[in-house]
């Protein structure tokens, strides 16, 4: 094969597992991202029920219940708006009433958040950033703890 | 005395990294070679002093001095020894402090270890690195300064977050660090040849022993990530594709299509732009890495205080250095000499689809890490790209590859044979499908699992058939020994590979339960069973504990006892969940505690997870292989150099 034509070769071959790549990259961002909102912002966006979400927030005080069969529930807020969560599982050890959290998961039809992961901040100056962007947003941030 | 006296010695290699920047590359343009060697004493001095004060910040750490900030917010008089030594850097200070480190000893290696080098390619190639230097340096004195005192030392310090308090600090960041930060040397290298314009196979043989063990750490690195946050997280899960994660792989990806282009360079002098462009994206993506992880754009346990100045700063090293670079690529790399050729259908062919592929999964990485933090910035929408992206978009990369692996061993250099290679791997062919087979039988859906499981035993045998057919042609025990050592390091490498996706398949197979236990009554877990025996408290160095003892049974019988816990560190007033692991065969048992309730009833997530530890072990295999190869006596640094004294090239 000449130079010529092997270097078309490559680039052809490049090409191919280029477009498969863009295409592959296209069809999973389309399906498989997940937005993240502040429960403020959740109440404006009329998200439907379903759709996958991130939703971050403090958990709100008071508001924690432990059921049967490890089924909790809690409020989440950024002190604007609320958001009523259901949960089934371990909580993590860092989860506390007053404190950042980060759940995943989704609206069921009543309007009431079902998550299916539960994340809490890592330690005690550790704040989900994209909480605290939120509460800062809302001007209820107290500044970072140092 | 002694912090001030580290501090000193930081300032002072900062100035000699500029000297090593400046002096041997004005050396080389005035081709004044006693300049040029200025290099080598400077890059060894750089390294001892910043060792220096390395070891000034551990001794503050170990003496608990609470004077300094670093050791207040990050140590505490009661944390164990060897806490104390890898808390150092557990915290951003430090860890870029053990950054500039590696990079030094890097620059100190290369100087030491380049006596066959010609003299310009070695002055460049350490201004280069004394420039990287240079910048890192600057960065730690002016942004992240880990001697910085306090007028009023306290009493006590704020400990270590608990999450780190693990031997795993011990071993992940520096391995990390070796693989990350050693990719600066190729990228030097690709930077000198750049400059001095001159690129042959005598340069792909100085750099190979460099990629090699900046690849064998990240492998071994990655792994050792990996199987702490699996231990330590309590979810069972190895790998999150959380950002910081995917910024370990994406050089880890890169660096591993450097290893085999570099090979085709080496043998045949082809792909040279095509290997140096790798040489620097590797590193580039090392600094990107340190980036998303040091600056705080990202929230996570590895991304300690956030800071803006320090993001900003490194990314002006970063913009620096991968554009300057890449500018260095564009203006140069025309002028490089292009390479032989080769047939499609051959050793080198194979190779290049084999940096297609992984080019294009690093890419795909690249892009699902940074088009989060990308949206954000223009639109301020705040997504997450979580494993069903990569999952989406890399499985499909990554099974073809696995099947073009063994057939890529097989075909020859210029010109290969399609036909034959496959006739060759009938066996590994077969033990494929009778692998296949066998694991759909034993366990069964997920299809996913099955297929890769086959593919993966098809890697193990294929890895092994061109050294077992080429044993087989006489003497078995003399052909053995007579193969080169770089044959080995490539079947064995490939076979860790194997043997992680065997052991990755086999996630699919995992049992997961999220149970109340009462003690006494047990549970079953896979084949075994697990029953609670005593729940208690003890007390730890820097935490109290609440720990299950559990008993692992099968059929009846105890055949292990494991002991879950979960700590709460007083000092942060933290709490951690510590899992209880036993490992039973290739698989594990895994428990982790929930909250206790009045009842006496327990939560507890159980995990059985079959063949988990190949996915270890084969990356352990896999830095084997690289380290057999690195050990190749033909390949040793020098010898191309002798050898090419002995036989003068003719003139391109």
């Amino acid at each position: 094969m000449t130079r010529k034509g092997k270097r078309l070769a490559l680039i052809s071959a490049a090409l191919a597992v280029l477009a498969m790549a863009v295409g592959l990259v296209l069809f999973a961002l389309r399906d498989n991202i997940v937005f993240f909102y502040s429960p403020a912002e959740l109440a404006q966006k009329h998200v439907a029920p379903g759709t996958r979400l991130r939703i971050g927030g403090l958990v709100k005080e008071g508001t924690v219940v432990r059921g049967e069969d490890r089924n909790v529930s809690f409020t989440v807020t950024d002190r604007t708006a609320d958001l009523d969560v259901t949960y089934k599982g371990l909580l993590p050890d860092l989860f506390r009433e007053g404190q950042g959290v980060v759940v995943d998961g989704a609206l069921a039809a009543n309007g009431a958040f079902r998550a299916d992961s539960v994340l809490a901040k890592h330690d005690e100056r550790y704040m989900p950033r994209d909480v605290a962007d939120a509460l800062k947003k809302q001007g209820v941030w107290q500044g970072e703890k140092q | 005395m002694i912090v001030e006296t580290g501090h000193f010695a930081l300032v002072l290699a900062l100035a000699l990294a500029l000297a090593q920047a400046i002096l041997p590359f004005a050396g080389a343009r005035l081709r004044d070679v006693a300049l040029m060697r200025v290099a080598q004493p400077v890059a060894v001095a750089q390294f001892l002093l910043v060792a220096l004060a390395y070891g000034a910040l551990t001794h503050a750490h170990v003496v608990s001095d609470f004077s300094l900030v670093n050791v207040i917010e990050n140590s505490h008089s009661l944390k164990p020894m060897i806490y104390k030594i890898s808390g150092v850097w557990g915290n951003h200070e430090g860890s870029m402090l053990l950054w500039v480190l590696v990079l030094s000893a890097c620059g100190a290696a290369i100087a030491l270890l380049s006596r066959a080098m010609p003299d310009l390619l070695r002055a460049d190639t350490l201004a280069v690195q004394g420039l990287i230097g240079a910048a890192f340096l600057a960065f730690i004195l002016l942004t992240s300064n880990p001697f910085a005192r306090v007028a009023d030392p306290p009493w006590q310090g704020r400990d270590l977050n608990p999450i780190l308090q693990d031997p795993g600090l011990a071993i992940h960041p520096p391995l990390l660090y070796l693989g990350y930060v050693g990719f600066s040397t190729v990228f030097s290298f690709a930077a000198a040849a750049l400059i001095g314009g001159r690129i042959d196979a005598a340069w792909a043989r100085f750099v190979r022993p460099w990629t090699l063990a900046a690849w064998i750490f990240l492998t071994l690195g990655i792994a050792m990530g990996s199987y702490w946050a699996y231990y330590t997280l309590g979810w069972g899960g190895f790998w999150f594709w959380d950002p910081v994660e995917n910024a370990s792989l994406m050089p880890w990806l890169a660096g591993t299509a450097l290893l085999h282009c570099a090979a085709v360079m080496e043998k045949r002098e082809a792909l040279k732009v095509w290997t140096i462009f790798l040489s620097i994206l590797a590193f580039s993506l090392s600094l990107l890495g340190t980036f998303l992880v040091r600056s705080g754009v990202l929230t996570s346990v590895h991304a300690f205080a956030s800071d803006p100045e320090r993001g900003v700063f490194i990314l002006a090293i970063l913009v620096v250095f991968i554009g300057g670079a890449l500018a260095l690529f564009a203006l140069r790399a025309g002028a490089l000499p292009t390479g032989s050729l080769f047939a499609p259908i051959s050793r080198e062919g194979a190779l290049v689809v084999n940096n297609l592929l992984l080019t294009t999964a690093c890419a795909t990485v690249v892009i699902g890490t940074l088009y989060p933090l990308a949206l954000e910035a223009l639109t301020g929408d705040k997504i997450s790209v979580g494993a069903p992206f990569f999952n989406t978009v890399l499985i499909p990369i990554a099974l073809p590859l696995v099947l073009l692996m063994p057939i890529g061993q097989m075909l020859a250099w210029k010109r290969g044979e399609l036909i034959g290679a496959l006739q060759r791997l009938r066996t590994a062919f077969a033990a494929g499908v009778v692998a296949l087979a066998a694991f759909g039988a034993l366990y069964g859906a997920p299809v996913l699992s099955i297929v890769s499981a086959g593919l993966a035993i098809y890697l193990v045998v294929g890895a092994f058939s061109d050294i077992a057919q080429r044993a087989a042609l006489g003497n078995v025990l003399a052909r053995l020994r007579g193969l080169p050592l770089s044959a080995w390091g490539t079947s064995v490498a490939h076979a860790g590979m194997g043997l992680s996706l065997l052991g990755l398949a086999a996630a699919g197979w995992g049992v997961e339960q999220i149970v109340a236990m009462k003690p006494g009554v047990a549970q079953d877990v896979g084949p075994y069973q697990i029953a609670i025996e005593d729940v208690a408290s003890r007390a730890g160095p820097n935490y109290a504990e609440t720990y299950a003892v559990m008993a692992v049974r099968e059929g009846g019988e105890t055949i292990a006892r494991i002991e879950p816990a979960k700590r709460f560190y007083q000092a942060r007033r933290m709490a951690r969940t510590e899992a209880g692991i036993v490992t039973l065969g290739l698989g594990q048992v895994y428990a982790a505690l929930g909250e206790q309730h009045a009842d006496g009833t327990l939560d507890a997530r159980l995990y059985y997870k079959p063949l988990v530890l190949l996915i270890w072990l084969g990356a352990m295999v896999m830095a084997l292989g690289g380290g057999l190869s690195l050990a190749d006596r033909r390949l040793r640094i020098g010898v191309a150099a002798r050898a090419r004294a002995a036989q003068p090239q003719p003139a391109e």
